[in-house]
Order: C-alpha cells, then structure tokens, then sequence
C-alpha cells in the first residue's frame, strides 16, 4: 500500500504505563499505611493533632481503595489496551491522526480526574458511597474520559486489517460497555442546592455536594450490583483480556483451546450479572434475590475456572518455561490466584457461610488475594512484556524480577492467612453465646485477639509495595539497558542478568 | 397478575433463553469446529501470536483490499 514502513505507535501506551507505575505506588503505600493504623492506631496521628484530618484512617482509606482501582488497575488496562489493540488487529495508531489525538486527550483528561480525585478526596469531599466517591462534577469528567476511550477503541476497531476480533479484544469491548453501565446507573445523583428540605429551605450545602437518586434497599442494591460487577469488569474481564495476550505471547504458546475461550466469555458475560446480591446477604432486599444471588455465583466458578484451566493448559508440555522465566512465573501464579479467589469467592456466597465471613477480616483477605495475586501479578506482567517492545530495550534485570516474584507472593501469602485466621476468628467471636443466649464476648476482645494478625497483613502489604518499587526501579532502568533487535522480540522477552 | 409475578416470568423465561443460546453455542462450536467463513477456531490464536504489522492477517477484513 505504502513505501513507508510502518509501525506501532505506542506513545498512549507509554504514557498510561507511566500512570500505572505511579498510582500503583501512590495507591499501595496509603494501602500500607492503612494496615499499619488498624495494628497500632497511634499512626492515625503520625503527623501530629492538627494534620490528623488529613492522616486518619477514614480520610486516607477512600484514597487507597480509589487509587488501586481507577489509578493502578485502569490505567493498567489503558496501558495494555493502546498496546494489544493495535498488535492485534493489525493497525497502528500512527495510521490515523483522529486516533492519536483521542488516545492523547484520552490520557490527559484522565490525568486531570485523577488530580481531582486526590485532591477531593483528601478534602473530605465525598459522596461516600463505596467504589463510587466521587462527586458530580468528578462524575461527568469521568464519563467524558470513558466515551473518549471508546471512541478511541471502536475507531481502531473500524480501521482494522484482521477481520475477526481476537478474544482480548472481546474482554476489553466488554469493560468498556459494562464499566459505562454500572458507572451510569449507580452515580445517578442530585445536587443538594437543587433540593427543597421539609422546611423549605433550598440551595442547601456546597455546589458540590450531592445524594443519591436512589435510596434504603434500592440504594444499596443498585451500589453492589455495580460494587460486584466492578469486579467484573474491572478486575476480571480486562484482566482475563491481558492474560488471553500476554501469556500466549511471552511462552510462543498457541492458547489450549480457543473455543474454550469464546463459550467462557459468554458464560461470564451471563453470569457475573446477577450475583451481586451476595454483598447483600441477610439484609433488608428481597430473600428470593438473595438466593438467586447465592447459585449464580456458586455458578460463577464455572467460566471463571474455564479462562484460568484454559491459560494453565496453554503451559501444557511448557512447563519448563516457568522455571525458567519470571515473567511467566507472574502469570501463571496470577492466573492460579484467579482460581483460587473466584472458588474461594463462591463458597463466602452460600448463605451459611457469609453469615461468618460477612463483616469480617475474610472478606479483606478474599479481596486481596484477588487484586494482589490475580490483578497486580497480571498487570505487572503485562508491563514486563511491553517495556522491551515499547522502549526496544531489554528487561534491565532478570534477577531482581525474580527476586520481586519471590518477595511478593510470600507477601500476598502473608496477607491473605492472615486475613483468613484475623476473619474467621472474628466471625466465630461474634456469633459465640453461652447456655442463655448471651454472647460471651465483647468488641474490644475481637481486637485484642486480632492485633498479631493486623500486624502481619501490615508486614504483607509492606512486602507487596517493596516488589512494586523494585518493579518500578526494573521498568525505569530497562529504559536505559541494551537496545535490542527486532528478532529479539518474538516471544520470550529479552532480559538482562 | 401484578407487576411483580410479571416480573418474575419474565425473569425466568430470559435465563431460560439464555441457557439454551449459551448450550446452543457450545453445541455449534464443538461441532461445526469452524465459523460462517469457514475459519477453524483454533486458528484464531495466531491473531496474537503473529501480530506483527507486516503478517499476514488470519482473516484479512476485505480480500480485495489487500493487494
Ligand atoms: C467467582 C467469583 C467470585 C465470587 C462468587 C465472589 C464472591 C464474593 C463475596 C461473597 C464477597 C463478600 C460479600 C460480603 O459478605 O461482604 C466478595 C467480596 C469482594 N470480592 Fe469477590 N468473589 C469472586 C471473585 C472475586 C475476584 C476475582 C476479585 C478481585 C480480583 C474479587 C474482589 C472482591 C472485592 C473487592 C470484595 C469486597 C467488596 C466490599 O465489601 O467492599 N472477588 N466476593
């Protein structure tokens, strides 16, 4: 067509690694932080009494949880997304500048949410919904950025050279839609100076401010039918998209079965959907709903274990691979731990179970052996493949990824036992009653008997966020290692000692 | 029939739909093995595994169009 050799154009995808690498540390060590106030509660006012706004553990804890999810993670998907699509349908960025500019205003206008976030956040400006915090204006930004990345995603789709859509491309259509219908329907809200009080006064509170449309059961029904699917379509579709590529990339592996992968899709697509009530067992919605919540995500380990089986056997007769090469040690532990939170995630969804688990430290050891183990393996992973390709250059250290690998599963492992024992411990505290029905315990003996394990997860999480830094360190200094040859780029990456 | 028993058929009779288009494609994929263009599916991975611009696509968009 052209004499013009062409190329990817990877300067979004560079862009967005770079938000990955910072929010995941900005995010982690709040997270770190957080652990080590819930151990020694001293630390709520490390800064002194009058900082202690800015300190405390309630101001700081919406700031973790919004800087892994929308900073860390998103961002992630962003970077991969700007990298796989264009390999994968066979056109490059660099073919249409309507493309380039989306994907770059796509960045800065995320870049400018993200600012907004943090500073709001860190103000105390909250709507205090969970995973949805963020007040109207914040909210309207976000749907501009989100429309801009769709936008950007459907025009390559249009401009592409491969007929069908690989699988990856369907996980990543599928986060894009279901992340632009949970968002909507849950941040529906109304400013309060729009509202009329009993008494008749108006324009009441900041500009800012506003409550939900939605209120009582219907308010927390719509909050976890998008809190469960934010899982779904934040840290298990985009994800299972990364792992579809990267894994089959790194070892030069076809994937074990491709058909396997389409039917998995559709049963996710199916299923994730309707068990979001299972945040909501025993409380004031509909028993029915709960049950129905119940089986779909006893159900839900079926096409999740079918994506993860399907990428094990990808490694079949490989496995030497694994042993040689820490990038794919990272996905293929990641894919393991996705097995092990989504059989772990069902068996809290039976009603007899959550009666323990509910509240308690297990469900924090469920999240984080998901987003630690599946979500943080994966999307490091991801980038440890990218960097010798976007910068040409091999992996600075082969070694300290491997020693990175070492030290944060013996973190994650830390964290989610912990968690584990601090959870059921708790559980089976609270619930404990002697001959007459009194409980024989009060709230402040749970705590006594926690503090070993809250200190424990703190050490954890510390564990996690020093393989971050030395994640971080490895990136950076690929950028100055030994260029590589395009030959070099077939599929093991190149790496250093 | 109130709204909510409506509700609940309706309800019922969609997941019904959905299990047998989900079994259906399951079905088909294990049978026919290929799709309409007559592409063996497994042959699909290799979108990603040769994904450099100059390979050849698995199943160019329009045959006339790359010349
Ligand atoms: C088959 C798949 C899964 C099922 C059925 C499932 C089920 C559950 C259940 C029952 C809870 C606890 C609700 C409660 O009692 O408070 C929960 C919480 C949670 N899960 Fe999962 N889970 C699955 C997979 C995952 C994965 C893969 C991740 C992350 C990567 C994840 C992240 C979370 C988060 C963040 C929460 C905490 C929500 C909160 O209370 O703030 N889950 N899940």
């Amino acid at each position: 067509m052209e004499n013009r050799p062409l190329e990817y154009d990877y300067t979004v995808a560079k862009m967005f690694m770079l938000t990955t690498i910072i929010l995941g540390i900005v995010g982690m060590l709040v997270g770190v932080i957080l652990a080590f106030q819930l151990a020694f509660p001293e630390l709520n006012l490390v800064l002194g009494e009058g900082l202690a706004e800015y300190t405390n553990f309630s101001r700081l804890r919406p700031l973790h949880t919004d800087a892994v999810i929308f900073g860390f993670t998103l961002s992630g998907i962003f970077a991969t997304w700007y990298y796989v699509g264009q390999r994968v349908l066979k056109v490059s960025m660099a073919e249409s500048k309507l493309l380039m500019f989306l994907g770059k205003l796509h960045f800065w206008l995320y870049l400018v949410v993200v600012v907004s976030v943090v500073v709001s956040l860190l103000a105390g400006v909250t709507t205090s919904k969970e995973y949805a915090e963020f007040e109207w204006p914040i909210d309207i930004a976000v749907v501009v950025v989100w429309v801009i990345f769709g936008m950007g995603m459907f025009g390559l789709i249009g401009i592409r050279r491969e007929k069908s859509l690989y699988i990856s491309i369907w996980y990543y259509i599928a986060t894009f839609l279901g992340i632009a219908m949970l968002y909507l329907f849950n941040n529906m809200e109304i400013p309060t100076i729009m509202g009329t009080a009993a008494d008749g006064t108006s324009g009441i509170g900041a500009w800012y401010h506003s409550v939900s449309m939605y209120a009582g059961t219907n308010d927390a029904l719509v909050q976890w039918w998008y809190g469960h699917n934010a899982v779904a379509f934040g840290f298990t579709v985009p994800i299972v998209a990364m792992i579809y590529y990267f894994l089959p990339k790194e070892s030069g592996q076809a994937i074990y079965s491709y058909k396997l992968s389409l039917l998995s899709f559709w049963g996710l697509m199916f299923v994730y959907l309707w068990a979001g009530g299972h945040h909501l067992l025993y409380s004031t919605v509909p028993d029915w709903m709960q049950t129905m919540a119940s089986i779909f995500s006893i159900i839900l380990i079926l096409p999740s274990w079918g994506s993860a089986i399907n990428m094990l056997l990808t490694m079949k007769g490989e496995w030497q691979q694994v042993a040689a090469s820490p990038l794919i040690k990272f996905m293929v532990l990641g894919s393991t731990f996705y097995m092990f939170s989504t059989l772990e995630g069902p068996i809290q969804a039976i009603k007899s179970v959550n009666a323990i688990a509910h509240f308690t430290d297990w469900i924090v050891g469920h999240v984080h052996d998901g987003t630690l183990g599946w979500v943080g393996f994966m999307i490091m992973a991801a980038l440890y493949h990218m960097a010798p390709r976007v910068f040409k250059r091999e992996i600075y250290s082969k070694s300290l990824m491997a020693a990175q690998f070492w030290i944060q599963t013996v973190g994650v492992t830390l964290y989610f036992t912990s968690m584990w024992i601090a959870g059921i411990t708790q559980g089976m505290m609270w619930r404990a009653h002697d001959e007459f029905g009194n409980l024989a315990y009060s709230f402040i003996d749970t705590v006594t008997v926690l503090h070993p394990y809250y200190a424990i997860r703190g050490v954890g999480g510390l564990l996690y966020l020093v393989g971050f830094l030395m994640f971080a360190y490895n990136i950076y200094k690929t950028m100055s290692a030994r260029p590589v040859e395009e030959s070099e780029l077939q599929n093991a990456s190149p790496m250093g000692a | 029939m109130d709204i909510a028993q409506l509700q609940a058929y309706g309800y019922f009779t969609l997941i019904t739909l959905l299990v047998i288009g989900l079994y259906a494609y399951i079905y088909h994929l294990y049978t026919k093995k290929k799709d309409v263009d007559g592409v063996d599916y497994e042959s699909y991975s290799n979108m990603a595994l040769k994904d450099d611009i100059d390979d050849t696509p698995v199943a160019p968009v329009s045959d006339d169009k790359e010349k």
